[in-house]
Order: C-alpha cells, then structure tokens, then sequence
C-alpha cells in the first residue's frame, strides 16, 4: 500500500455495492465478503434485489444492492455504509438514503451522461447536488472506458467486457480495504471454471481495478479493519435460507429419518426449497407441488406415512396451509412448518422483511388449535432452530411453525460446520410390541409428556385410523362427548405447555441488573444486540431478553420480566408479540417501539429509543 | 398368506344410511383386497371430506381421514415417502371434482401410484343435499331451487384431460364388476381412477336408476373386456362399431352385420381417443361403459422420486451434510 495513503483503524466498516440489477453486484459483493471472512472478519450480508426480475437498463426499478459489514463485533449487515459503490445515476439515488453522511462514493463516470442521467430521473447535470449529497466524499472512476481498455486486446465483444465491470469494483473495494486478491481469484477459479476465457478476463480487470485504486491515491482513506479470534474450526459462509434447509438435514441424520419437503415456490422462502432438491444427493425427498395446500398436504401424508416431513413457505402462503395445520394438530402428527415472513397483508412487499405473520401462526386456525411456535434469530441460527423444530415436532407429536424471515433468509454469515455429535439426539415416541397386549389405541398417550405413541403404517399389528374428528380419549372411535371433547382440547393444549419443560429458558443478555429490558423476537436480534452493547458502551444500562421461543414461551419468562422496572418489546410488526407477552404474564406492563416499513431495524433509532426510555423516570 | 374380506374389516360400526350405496362398496372393497393379497399393514386408506371418505374408518388397514378436498394431496404424501404402501383413496364427486380438483388432476399428470375410488352420486350428501360438480344441467337440489344452469364434469373426461392412465367404472349394485375393477386398479402401476356410480338414497334416490335397474342393465350398458368384442344386451347379440370418428350401435345379424365387424376392446393403448369416445357413452343413444376402460402403461411418479434420489445419492461421493459442507468452499480457524 501506498506510504501516502491515509490508513483509517477500525472495529468495522459497512461496504454497500449497488448498480443496474445485471451489473453483477451481488457476485461482487459475496466474493468481497468470503475474502473478508477467510482472513478473519466477522461478516453479516444482505441481498436488496429489485422486486422486478428485469427492469429497464439504468432505471430506478431495476437496482439491485448488497450490502456487507465486516470487522469484529458484527451482528447486523449495518445501518448505513461507510462506502458506496454506485455504477450507475439510478444506483446513486436510490442508495444515497444508505449511506452515512461522512461516507465515501465511488461512481463509474462513464455511465452518468446525460442519458443515463435522464433514466434515473435526474433533473439537472449535477445529481450529488440534487439529491442533497454535494459535501460528500467522491471517487470519481471511469471504471466503463478503463475496463474497454483493458480487455481491448482479447477479441471479445463490448457486451461481455462490459459484465466484468463488476470485477473492476471489486478489484478497487479490495485496494480500499486490503484484501488479498488471490483468494477472490480462488473464488472466480470456482465460478468459471468452465469458461476460461472469462476468467481471465475477469481476474484481469479485477487486478486492474485493484492496481488502478493503488495509483490514484485518491484522496479517500483507506481502512484497516480489526480481525478477532473466533473459536477453532471449519468455516463457510452460509444464508438463512439454506441454513434452514441444511437444519432439516441434519435432524434427519439425527432422528434417522427420511427427510421430505413439499412445497411450493413463493418469495422469499424458494431457496429452501431449490436446496433440498439439490439435497437428493443426500436422500431427501422433495415435491414440488400444485399449490401451497398441497404443499403442507403431501408433507402431512409423508409424516403419516413415517418421514422427517416439512413445508417452507411466506406469509400468504401459511394462511393457505392454516386448515391442513389444523389436520396436523388434531391428528398430532409431527410436521415443521417454515414461514419466511415477508411484508403483507395479501401480496404485501414480497421482497421485504416483517415479522408480521406472529399471531397468525399461533393464532390462524379454526377451533382450538395450539402448535409450537418458534423463531430463529440469525442467518446461522436458521440451521440451529430447523433443528429444533425438527426434534420438537418429532418428540412432540405436533405441527411447529418455524418464522424465519426475508432479513435473515437471504442475509448470510460466516458459519463454523458443526460436528454432527454438537446436536442432540431426537427421539420420537414410537409404539414398542409389547403395548399391543394392552388393548392400543393411536390416541393413547404419554401420562407425562401427553405425547402420544407413533406407529409407522407398514408395521405390523398397529393398523389404526386417523383423522380431523374428534376422537375419544380411551377407544380413539369418532366421538362427539361433551366432556370428551373438552379433555382432549386440555390435553392437546397440555401436550404443547409441557414442551416449555424441553426448551431452553429464557437468558438475559447486556447488563443484567439495568433497569430498561429491551425484548425481541426472532430476526431482529442483531440489531437489538447491538443497540444493547452500545447503550451499555455509552453507560446507560440496558440488557436484552430475546425469545427464540414463543409457544410455548420458556418457563422462566414471567420471572425474568418481572424484575425489570421497565421493558420495551422491539418488533418489525403493530405489537404482535407485546400483546402475546402481556397475554401469558399476568400484570406485565410493556413500552412497544414498532416499526412495519419493510426494512429491518436501524441500530441508530434503537439506541435514541432505548437512550429516551432510560432517561425518563 | 391367504387373506379373507374379514382381515380388511376394522371394529367400527358402519354408519351410512340405510340403503346407501357405500355399504356395498365397502364390502367390495374388502373382497378386492383380499383377492389381491396384500398384507393390511400394507395398506393405507386415505380419504379426504364427505359420506364416502368416512369408508377408511370401516377397513382394518392404516387409515386417514384427512380435509375437504385434500385426500389426493395427502395420498401423493404417503406414497411418495413410502412407495411400500398400497394407498387407496376414497373420495366423492364434491371433494374430489369441486374442492379437490386440482389435486385430483395433478395426482394424475404425475401418475401417482394410487388408487382412487371416486363415489359418484351427483349431490353432497353430508351437507344435505346441494348440487355437485357431476349433477346434471337443470338438477334441482337445495342450493339450485330453479335447477342449475352450469354443466356437470364427466370424471372419466376430466381424467384423460389430466392425461390419465387408467379408467374403469362399475355401478353400487354390480359387486361382480365392482370387484373385477377394484383389483384391476389394485394392480396397476400409476394412478387408477374408478368410478362408481353410488346411489344416495337421501338426497338422489335412483339418480343412476336409467342405467342400474336390472330390468334395462343389459340393454344400458355395456361391459367392456380387455381383448374382447364390444357386445351388449340381453341376448349379447349387440355390439358397438366404427362409423367415422363416432361409436355406433349395431346388431349381428341385421344390415350385413357379422361378429367381425364388433370392435375388441384394448384398453393398454397410449392413445386415448376410443377410451375417450367409450366413457362419454351414457346410457342413452350408446350403453354406458362399464369396466376397465382405460389401462396404459407410463412412468409412476413415486418410484421415478425414489429411483431419482438413489442414483444421485449413489454417484454422490458425500454421504453426510458435513462430507458436503467440507467439500464446498470453507476456510480454516486455527
């Protein structure tokens, strides 16, 4: 590096790549943020794709970004970006809001003609002025005429070398950030393998960029970013949605069961289904079926017939399901149930994250009809709480719903790749010979547990009907006894409270003895966690109690909350969450800070949130 | 083993009207099984909603009685995550043709290994007494005081337009041929549709009477047999013939008629437009076709996924998640 360059020390920086939606910014920025994780950062990403598949050339719908953060400490793929790179006017625009006022853009010349201007709906000639960004830092770079010239020699046409525009940034964003090229070229070995030509083109701009950033000596500074030891191991870098998707996996491998997905496609939950159809190598059994009810159908008949049987879908997909989940709960049979929540009601914004489906997966079915309800909290904590829903579902004889959301789905992490001997075991509770002797019936169950006993159809001895009407608790016969019916609702209700018993209990993180608890759910912790670290950074106490566990709710919760004299609970939703809360803590009295935009939380409008609550008395 | 109807039967007390049709189908169904042999274990009997899909609480086998309209949904899940099992699906004119269609039709485009015994009696009877997908134009129910005003589906068109293999249909009151096409649909590999025409005694008493009563049954319909001549009527001297691209009726012996000219019956050919012309038949210019009328061969979905899943697995070097994990691109933390 340069002795003449500036070098900035820091804890992170968030790097936010934008441009035209074929500009091959989402190549760029993964390829950034693998060099980044394999020399030690810690990294969180996230995807911002257009909602339109193709959008006209250079216009404000077809913008696609993605946005990484690297460093140590990193929960969140960051608020707003330290650096910006936009290559074209309609990038510019529509990611200044991105980027923080004393951050740094770096712009492809080339492509802000006056033409390109008028795309974007730029009115005059000076657009930084026009979008109120004129102080801001700029590294103007006719990346578009230097990467024509570099590649002049090579024979290809003008579209192809203007796809490597791309490697033209990267190679630049490495120089600012003193990443090791030969690990991107590692990467871009992998992707074209099969295309020599283009790899070489690309590893060559991609230099280019790096050597050009290197020369200018830009009047920006460049930054050094801490690394931190992480704990030993094996690491990849791993989305949320196939993190879920590799979760089921595992809990087959565990429980011994086949797995079986069926599903059918809708944003943003799909990629869970594309992986499990590549995971045939590994057994697992994937329909894609005809609509979402026969999606949640063919899994309910899969776990009938004895599979590890599960179906991911989004929002208005779930109310879909919500009658087969009924079918589910009466016949207490085990399913997983994945919701990738995304903005609704109805269609909503299918590309954007909420959390608003809460109280219809606890809540959305006719009659009485308690299921497990759980929420993964991270990109990585997708595999973790698939897991889980697995081996509670299969204990548990029950249908769990997994929200995950768009947020973490397509956000990414750098993941250590567990031992398989790190999970628990999973034990369904199967019929055993000897109960046949004793008069079995398929409604018996479990005194304790209030589980009742699975016996595959194929064995022997154990043929039994199941079915949505009510059963008698004894003889399992079609029965519709007043008091019949009333012990078995309290006994499908029990059999869900007993799994509070099985879940971890809740733990408070930050400074336990704050006053201010700050509570959230599911994908948000990342934010919330960091708020927290800089609320207590700043000496303002807080700590943060966040539930992956909401029905049941962890046996301690109620104790937990109590102690703090004030509690606010985070949600990207109108309150769905505070008003379970208060529903299941008699007397608890909640603060809600609530947001439904589409966008995850800022850790800036936390902090001022939970800064003015603890100020108050 | 040696099965008999009784190891098909379970302990429960058959609750359908008396006189209803579905008392006989059962019966049948449990001599069907029998005569096919295969272990009660063995089976699974799904059903989705209405008077029909009570009928797997009546079998000694696994059973489900699932939700409106998603037996065929369900059934796809069982078979397909344990094609071991033999999967019956019983299911009715409203929830297979109206709520269910779609499921219906896309068992049969993937060909599913089930067989679906579809309960015809052109009205919902659990819901008393509405109009249904199969009630004649101008049928007055409950729900259609001034008679409907819209056509009823033919199961057997719906079925070779969701490109269908295998066909037959059998009316409540002929155990013979009730028999002969449940263990025909038994055997087949793919999904097997049966229709039978059921009388509901409550709400469309002798809806199928034009064909089913005994006095007509001969001259009304026809029984199709795979390999033989086309014949019908009492004295079996009738047959059905070419003209055209249309069936017609003929008798042997008048206008030059001779045995030769009576069409064989093959109902394993891929192409499907005689099967087609034969169940449009309905009893009135041309007897109602009775028996299996189509039965071809063609992939079955449930053994593809499985054959799928085993030849990738087997070139697959990596046999567990983390073998793979490792394989792709990872970094080390020492």
């Amino acid at each position: 590096m340069s002795a003449q360059t500036k070098v900035k020390e820091v804890e992170k920086v968030v790097i936010r790549f934008s441009g035209d939606s074929g500009d091959g910014m989402q190549l760029a920025g993964n390829i950034f943020s693998n060099i980044s994780a394999a020399i030690g950062n810690e990294i969180s990403t996230f995807p911002d794709y257009p909602a339109e598949i193709r959008a006209p050339q250079g216009t404000l719908g077809g913008v696609s970004g993605f946005q990484v953060h690297i460093g140590s400490g990193v929960h969140t793929p960051g608020d707003k970006a330290d650096v910006l790179v936009a290559m074209n006017p309609a990038a510019l625009k529509t990611n200044i809001k991105f980027v923080k006022s004393d951050g740094v853009v770096i712009f492809d010349t080339d492509s802000f003609s006056k033409s390109d201007l008028d795309k974007a709906a730029f009115k005059t000639d000076d657009p930084f002025a026009e979008i109120g960004a004129a102080s801001i830092q700029k590294v103007p770079v006719p990346i578009s005429s230097m990467v024509a010239a570099s590649l002049a020699d090579t024979g290809m046409d003008n579209k192809s070398i203007m796809r490597c525009k791309n490697m033209f940034a990267l190679g630049l964003v490495c120089w600012l950030f003193d990443r090791p090229l030969d690990q991107a070229a590692h990467l871009l070995k992998n992707k074209f393998s099969k295309k020599p030509t283009v790899l070489e083109a690309n590893i060559k701009v991609m230099t280019d960029g790096y050597n050009y950033g290197n020369n200018i000596h830009a009047s920006v500074s460049t930054y050094r970013i801490e690394t931190k030891s992480v704990k030993k191991g094996v690491y990849t870098d791993i989305s949320g949605n196939r993190a879920t998707a590799l979760g089921l996996i595992a809990a087959s491998e565990k429980s011994g069961l086949p797995l079986f997905l069926g599903s059918y496609p809708i944003t943003p939950a799909s990629d869970i289904l594309h992986e499990l159809a590549k995971r045939k190598d590994l057994g697992v059994k994937v329909v894609q079926a005809e609509d979402e009810i026969a999606g949640v159908c063919t899994a309910i008949g899969a776990a009938f017939a004895g599979d590890l049987a599960a179906t991911s879908t989004s929002g208005p997909g779930l109310a879909l399901k919500s009658e087969a989940i009924g079918l589910a709960v009466m016949a207490e049979l085990p399913l997983v149930v994945i919701d990738v929540q995304r903005g609704g009601p109805s269609t909503g914004m299918p590309t954007k994250t909420e959390q608003t489906d809460l109280l219809q997966a606890l809540y959305g079915r006719n009659g009485e009809s308690p299921a497990v309800v759980i929420a993964a909290t991270t990109p990585t904590d997708c595999f973790d709480m698939a897991f889980n829903a697995a081996k509670i579902a299969l204990e548990h004889m029950t249908p769990v719903i997994l929200l995950t959301d768009a947020f973490i789905a397509n956000g990414s992490s750098a993941w250590r790749i567990p031992e398989a001997d790190e999970y628990p075991e999973i034990k369904p509770n199967y019929v055993k010979p000897e109960m046949l002797e004793k008069g079995w019936r398929p409604y018996l169950r479990d005194e304790e547990t209030k589980v009742r006993y699975w016996a595959l159809p194929g064995t022997e001895g154990f043929m039994h009907r199941l079915g949505g009407l009510e059963k008698d608790s004894e003889t399992s016969a079609i029965s519709t006894d007043p008091q019949n019916h009333q012990k078995m609702v309290s006994l499908r209700q029990a059999k869900v409270d007993y799994i509070a018993n099985c879940i971890e209990p809740l733990s408070v993180e930050g400074e336990p003895d704050a006053d201010l608890l700050v509570v959230g759910w599911g994908g948000t912790y990342g934010h919330l966690i960091t708020a927290v670290e800089e609320m207590n950074a700043k000496g303002m106490k807080t700590a943060l109690a966040h539930f992956r566990y909401i029905n049941p709710l962890p046996a301690n919760t109620a104790e937990v909350l109590r102690k703090y004299k004030k509690v606010v609970v985070c949600e990207l939703n109108s309150g769905q969450f505070a008003t379970h809360l208060v529903s299941k803590v008699p007397g608890l009295v909640v603060e809600r800070y609530n947001k439904v935009q589409g966008q995850p939380f800022m850790v800036s409008e936390l902090v001022d949130c939970f800064t003015k609550l603890s100020e108050e008395k | 083993m040696e099965y008999t109807a009784k190891d098909y039967k379970s302990d429960q007390y058959v609750r359908w009207c008396p006189g209803c049709g579905d008392h006989a189908i059962v019966n049948v169904l449990q001599k069907a099984m029998a005569e096919l042999g295969i272990p009660p274990h063995k089976i699974a009997v799904i059903s989705g909603i209405g008077c029909s899909s009570r009928l797997p609480y009546y079998m000694g086998t696994y059973g489900f009685h699932t939700i409106h309209g998603r037996g065929a949904a369900i059934a796809t899940g069982v078979k397909t995550a344990n094609p071991d099992l033999t999967v019956w699906l019983a299911t009715g004119d409203g929830d297979c043709l109206a709520i269910g269609g779609n499921h219906f039709i896309h068992a049969l485009r993937r060909n599913v290994n089930l067989n679906i015994l579809l309960f015809n009696n052109k009205i919902y009877g659990l819901t008393k007494g509405q109009y249904s997908p199969t009630s004649d134009r101008g049928a007055i129910t409950k729900s259609s005081p001034y008679g409907t005003v819209e056509d009823p589906f033919v199961p057997a068109e719906l079925t070779f337009g969701a490109r269908g293999h295998f066909f037959a249909r059998t009316l409540d009151v002929d155990l013979a041929v009730s028999k002969e096409v449940m263990v025909a649909a038994g055997r087949h590999k793919g999904a097997a549709v049966v229709e039978v025409l059921q009388n509901c005694v409550i709400f469309n008493d002798q809806i199928h009477k034009y064909v089913a009563d005994r006095e007509f049954r001969a001259e009304r319909t026809i029984h199709l047999r795979q390999g033989e001549k086309m014949l019908f009527g009492k004295d079996n001297n009738k047959g059905l013939v070419l003209d055209g691209l249309q069936l017609k009726a003929v008798t042997i012996g008048e206008n030059g008629v001779t045995l030769d000219d009576i069409l064989v019956h093959d109902a394993t050919t891929q192409d499907n437009f005689l099967h087609h012309r034969l169940a449009m038949m309905d009893g009135h210019s041309l007897p109602l076709a009775v028996g299996v009328i189509r039965a071809a061969e063609a992939p079955v979905y449930d053994e593809e996924v499985k054959e799928q899943v085993e030849s990738v697995r087997c070139k697959n070097p990596k046999k567990t998640l983390r073998d793979l994990l490792l394989s792709e691109e990872t970094w080390e933390v020492k």
